[in-house]
């Protein structure tokens, strides 16, 4: 269980959350056709969380594995549910993640004209959602963001989308929702089986349900907690999305507006990740532990599934979401085997995949918006005519095979090292991953910008400064973190080493 | 190995070509042509001079303590790996920047004719740059994982430059091909690493566990896995360096600027396999399995790309083949354990090969970019300096007494034979074949008639200045280059043998111990001390081998000129052969040769078609498509709108009333709950 970091007590993490939403009531507020309003007041209130998460980065404490900059007010004392946020390095991580890539996708929405005043309102109320999800330490409260972004981001697929945009949406929306019950009814039998050491009823408290101790005698029976694992589990899975709960993310993305495919994959998967770190582990290591291995085959078969389908792609948006389900499994391989050096690489992966993919989704949506089509086979040579698009588009795709020297290769080394000690077949097989993945990013590197140019293009013009400026400070980050990882295998060790320390070997 | 002294003007060896890439990369054509090339040839040959103070302060010091570090930060502090980035220079490394510099040198400054009227010049250097400094991340690298980030850079360079012609699409092709068919070896490397960390990580304390000192200084740590992880490794090896069965990319490879085939796909890059199984001969020296397959199947390699070499009629893939073929004798040296011997022939080679890629450059450039030898000859006059120093290229690689080749191949085969007289026969056939087709690249580029087109004729010119003087300064090393390794049977004191003795002190220290045991007794397991330990050296040549090293090497002086001499007589005598490249051998034979084989047939229908089909026909669109969408998700969705109506509802966009009665259930079901359970 978490402790509380002691003197504790700071509004940071309410303000970080709630300012874009405060910027969400602002825009409804504005006149429908003001666009250029909607669109500044949503880069000013996407710049202050971006502001605090950037101070709460530097500031974290990576010496202690304790809850810091906590808060807790009583909210409906009925059911004891309480506002209750904190934030640890796994946490401070997400946080960092989120506030960076949704201040970029609002530059990289400026092109936006249909319907501003909704769009930028309920992209704001997203960011705000997702914040939540990632300070979160009541159950109920959890519970309450997560379905908070359910909403906005069905909206941003279904109103701002493509073509198939509803198909996508419902889709999209029901795997969601069938997620979203099950961790509804494990949360319910949680709360109705841990007390409250100091009240001795129910509670939503996350700490008290990592507590074993707080544990009723319902919840010591060994076949439900694996029920209750399995329950919690699978509400995650389908976020992340583990096989064969994964057919939703191909279709989002491909009918999602660029900024929030950018949203989708990188920060949205992650939050079945992080609640997998955040709940399902810490509340039952046991049954995590008895998961060990089946986890592990998930992860191999999302590595080498989601690769084999990337390859099989010929819409560039539906590559690099298959791509994310095979870089996912990484992650999943990394949290099955609960030793340092397979969770820390996990944890670096969903970082590095978040800035990673949203590259790659900035890069397909500027030649969509010149070209309105994303056929791979449909391009050719592009390298002639657009030379600083290509080089920021090819360092995505490096950094995406794991280029070593580029942000994602650390994590995924630290993965395979990782796995390797516990489950070497597994690992030797989810290595092939790494042949699969330079094949379909080449290939797909081959047809769109090398070779000779497609006719049709020759008059495509470069990518323009404000799309620079919603990638450049992505590809620095790529850059930073797979030279330099420091910072962030500091920020994330202590929170790990103290989880591992929960799990029965 | 010692700890080291520290020297932080490492560092600059390695920033100095990354700062040209920054500078030509970022700037491009906003910087004047001159401007281009001068910080391209400029930080590489800055570097070369820091190489070369390295390499006088290494000398300084005594045998024993010749290392220097540079620890740079920690790059992945977790656990009890604590994998470090820093920088080191031993003999052997101290080697290989002079190597990579010094060379690398010469072909920027070549480039710089070569590239003069291409569009890409800039990007052109910005890359070779970043080449450089790859390949000095590598050879610099103190960790196995240091080492694999110069391994991969490398890897990405040769991807960008092989491909640097990227509007053809036969160009990127290779470039990726070559990435792909590399990444197969890093499959293994990473394996290879894996097996290593697993079994150090907790062993030898926190500090950068995979550092090479400190696995040098575990070895006993190492011998359980010393099999699995050396032949993993050698995967890794298989790929870079072009051996069965990963050699196929470096043939494609070709399609690269002339200057970039000279200075990775021969002269650097494609050795680092033969540095990473040298660098790594701690653990080597502690399996015969890993080490009998990495001689067995560098002296295949050596053999089956030799005889693909007797037909190509494409001057650089008659290079490619030659490079593909010695870096087999490369791996062979290792193979018998006689590292040293390898990496002496990785630099001879590198002088050589580079030489005669350059000068099959300056041909090419003179000829507008033709490459097939069938068109060419009769060169000699047009282009005297090219000849000549190309000329002096070819008696090194024949082998010919005392250009450079000679010393390091010769030494190859004595130890060879001391392994096993058959890996000698085998290896001695493949020094035939070599001065063979050697022979016939210059006798079609060079002698007879020309049998270009008009037009061609007459603007054949020799290269200027700046691309025939690296020719001659590299020619001279042609020559010279061997005597570093003047054997002491010919009265000389194998400098370089010396050298990098402290290096493979683990083998020698290993070595000892069984010359000791065995005193000498038995010749093939003293084998294995003799490349590294003084000691078992002064056994060898103060017994009966001397008269074996004699004998050797007059068998191969002779048939090193016996076989140029026949090369020779052929195709100058018989024209119609030039002519048409092939007939020599004619029929069945020569179909299979210039058919390389067939390996890249089968490698496409074995394996690269099926990943293709299974990917797209059974996992997405059966799997995903047939199997998940449409039986259960549709199903599932179908299930509910007969239910409940409840899919039509929300295609009416009623979601948002379908959300409020969600939360209206949820908190109905709490209070329900709340109320029993209470």
């Amino acid at each position: 269980m978490l402790a509380l970091e002691s003197g504790g007590g700071s509004s940071l993490l309410t303000w970080m959350t709630f300012l874009p939403l405060v910027g969400a009531i602002v825009i409804t507020l504005l006149p429908g056709k003001a666009r250029e309003l909607h669109r500044t007041v949503a880069l000013v209130t996407a710049a202050g969380p971006l502001v605090l998460a950037v101070k709460l980065f530097t500031s974290f404490d990576r010496g202690t594995a304790d809850i810091q900059l906590w808060q807790q007010v009583a909210w409906i004392p009925s059911f004891n549910i309480q506002y209750f946020v904190g934030v640890d390095g796994i946490s401070v991580t997400m946080i960092l993640l989120t506030a960076f890539l949704s201040f970029l996708c609002i530059v990289a929405s400026w092109n936006i004209d249909k319907h501003t005043k909704g769009y930028f309102a309920l992209f704001l109320l997203l960011e705000t959602g997702m914040m939540g999800v990632f300070i979160a330490l009541d159950f109920f409260l959890f519970y309450v963001f997560w379905e908070i972004m359910l909403l906005p981001m069905y909206f941003l697929i279904g109103v701002w989308g493509g073509p198939r945009r509803e198909y996508a949406a419902i889709k999209f929306f029901l795997y969601t929702l069938a997620g979203s019950v099950l961790m509804l009814l494990a949360m319910i039998a949680l709360y109705l089986n841990v007390q409250d050491p100091a009240t001795g009823g129910h509670t939503f408290n996350m700490l008290h349900m990592m507590n074993q101790a707080n544990h009723g005698s319902w919840l010591l029976n060994p076949d439900i907690r694996h029920v209750l694992f399995l329950g919690l589990f699978i509400g995650f899975a389908i976020k992340v999305p583990i096989f064969p709960f994964h057919t939703w993310l191909p279709d989002a993305h491909v009918e999602a507006p660029t900024a929030v495919s950018v949203i989708l994959a990188g920060v949205l998967l992650k939050m079945g990740t992080y609640g997998i770190l955040r709940i399902c582990y810490p509340m039952l290591p046991d049954a995590a532990a008895w998961f060990s291995y089946p986890l592990a085959i998930l992860g191999a078969i999302n590595i080498i599934y989601g690769a084999c389908c990337a390859m099989a792609q010929t819409d560039m948006k539906k590559l690099v979401a298959y791509s994310s389900v095979s870089h996912m499994g990484y992650v999943l391989l990394g949290l099955a085997v609960f030793n340092e050096a397979g969770m820390t690489g996990a944890v670096l992966q969903m970082f590095n995949h978040g800035t990673i993919t949203a590259m790659m989704f900035l890069m397909v949506g500027v030649i969509y918006d010149r070209a309105h089509h994303r056929e791979i086979n449909g391009f050719g040579g592009l390298g002639m005519v657009m030379p600083r698009y290509t080089s920021m588009f090819s360092l995505a795709l490096f950094a995406a095979l794991g280029l070593p020297g580029l942000s994602g290769f650390v994590g995924e080394a630290l993965v395979f090292v990782g796995a390797f000690e516990v489950y070497r077949t597994v690992t030797i097989i989810s290595g092939l991953g790494i042949i699969i993945g330079a094949a379909y990013v080449l290939w797909m590197l081959q047809r769109v910008f090398l070779g000779p140019l497609n006719e049709k293009y020759t008059e495509l013009p470069e990518i323009t400064t404000r799309e620079l400026v919603s990638v450049v400070p992505i590809a620095v980050l790529v850059i930073l973190f797979g030279v330099y990882p420091p910072p962030l295998i500091n920020m994330i060790k202590q929170s790990l080493l103290h989880l591992i320390a929960q799990i029965p070997a | 190995m010692h700890e080291g002294s520290p020297a932080e003007f490492l560092r600059w060896i390695v920033l100095l070509p990354l700062i040209g890439f920054a500078i030509n990369g970022l700037l491009n054509k906003r910087l004047p042509r001159a401007v281009s090339a001068t910080v391209g040839v400029g930080s590489v040959a800055g570097a070369f001079v820091l190489s070369v103070m390295a390499f006088l302060k290494l000398r300084a010091l005594p045998a024993d303590e010749r290392v220097l570090v540079d620890h740079l930060f920690s790059w992945i502090p977790v656990g009890e790996l604590n994998i470090d980035a820093g920088l080191m220079v031993d003999p052997l490394s101290a080697c290989m920047i002079l190597l990579v510099t010094g060379v690398g040198s010469l072909i920027h400054l070549y480039s710089v004719g070569y590239m003069a009227k291409d569009e890409g010049f800039a990007r052109f250097f910005a890359y070779l740059n970043l080449f450089v400094f790859a390949m000095l991340v590598l050879v610099l690298a103190d960790s196995l994982p240091l080492l694999f980030v110069g391994w991969e850079g490398v890897g990405l360079c040769s991807y960008l430059l092989i491909g640097f012609w990227f509007q053809d699409l036969a160009n990127s092709a290779a470039g990726k091909k070559a990435f792909v068919v590399n990444r197969v070896g890093d499959f293994g490397f990473l394996l290879g690493m894996f097996f290593i960390a697993e079994k150090l990580a907790g062993q030898v304390g926190d500090g950068n566990v995979l550092g090479f000192a400190t696995m040098a200084a575990h070895p006993e740590l190492l011998a359980p896995v010393a099999t699995v992880a050396g032949l993993l490794l050698f995967l890794g090896a298989t790929g870079k360096s072009a051996q069965i069965p990963l050699y196929v990319w470096l043939p494609d490879a070709m399609a690269g600027p002339t200057p970039v085939s000279a200075l990775i796909h021969a002269a650097t890059m494609v050795t680092a396999g033969v540095y990473m199984i040298a660098r790594m001969n701690f653990l080597y020296v502690q399996t015969e399995v890993a080490m009998g397959v990495i001689a067995v199947v560098g002296l295949l390699t050596a053999l089956v790309a030799a005889t693909i070499a007797l037909v190509q009629t494409d001057i650089k893939k008659v290079l490619a083949y030659s490079t593909v073929s010695q870096l087999g004798y490369m791996m062979l040296a290792c193979g018998v354990g006689a590292f040293a011997v390898g990496i002496f022939h990785v630099l001879t080679h590198a002088f050589f090969k580079a030489l005669l890629f350059l000068g099959a450059g300056s041909v090419i450039h003179a000829m507008h970019h033709e490459q097939d030898m069938r068109s060419m000859g009769g060169l000699r006059s047009v282009m005297p300096w090219t000849f000549r120093t190309m000329f002096v290229a070819t008696l090194a690689i024949a082998g010919v007494f005392p250009f450079a080749g000679f010393f390091s191949k010769d030494e190859i085969l004595y130890k060879a034979f001391l392994e096993s007289p058959l890996l000698w026969v085998v290896g001695f056939a493949v020094a035939a074949l070599t001065a063979f087709y050697m022979a016939r690249l210059m006798v079609m580029t060079f002698f007879g008639e020309n049998r270009a087109d008009a037009n061609t004729k007459s603007h054949l010119h020799e290269s200027p200045l700046i691309m025939t003087a690296p020719l001659m300064v590299l020619a001279v090393l042609s020559v010279v280059g061997g005597w570093m390794g003047w054997p002491e049977f010919l009265g000389g004191s194998n400098w370089l043998h010396h050298w990098l003795e402290p290096v493979f002190a683990g083998v020698g220290a290993h070595g000892a111990e069984v010359v000791g045991h065995v005193a000498g007794a038995t010749q093939g397991v003293a084998t294995h001390a003799v490349d590294a330990s003084h000691a078992a050296d002064a056994l060898h040549t103060g017994g009966h081998s001397v008269v074996t090293e004699w004998v050797l090497a007059l068998a191969s002086l002779s048939v090193a000129l016996g076989s140029l001499w026949f090369g020779f007589t052929v195709y100058t005598r018989r024209q119609s052969v030039a002519t048409q490249g092939q007939a020599f051998l004619g029929g069945a034979p020569h179909r299979l040769l210039s058919g390389k084989y067939f390996v890249d047939e089968l490698y496409e229908y074995a394996i690269i078609r099926p990943i293709g089909w299974l990917s797209d026909n059974v996992l997405w669109r059966f799997v995903d498509a047939v199997i998940i969408d449409g039986l259960l998700v549709n199903g599932v969705a179908r299930f509910l709108a007969m239910i409940g109506h409840v899919v039509r509802i929300l295609q009416n966009g009623l979601v948002r009333w379908y959300a409020y009665s969600f939360a209206v259930g949820v908190f109905a079901m709490l209070i329900y709950l709340t109320r029993k359970g209470g």
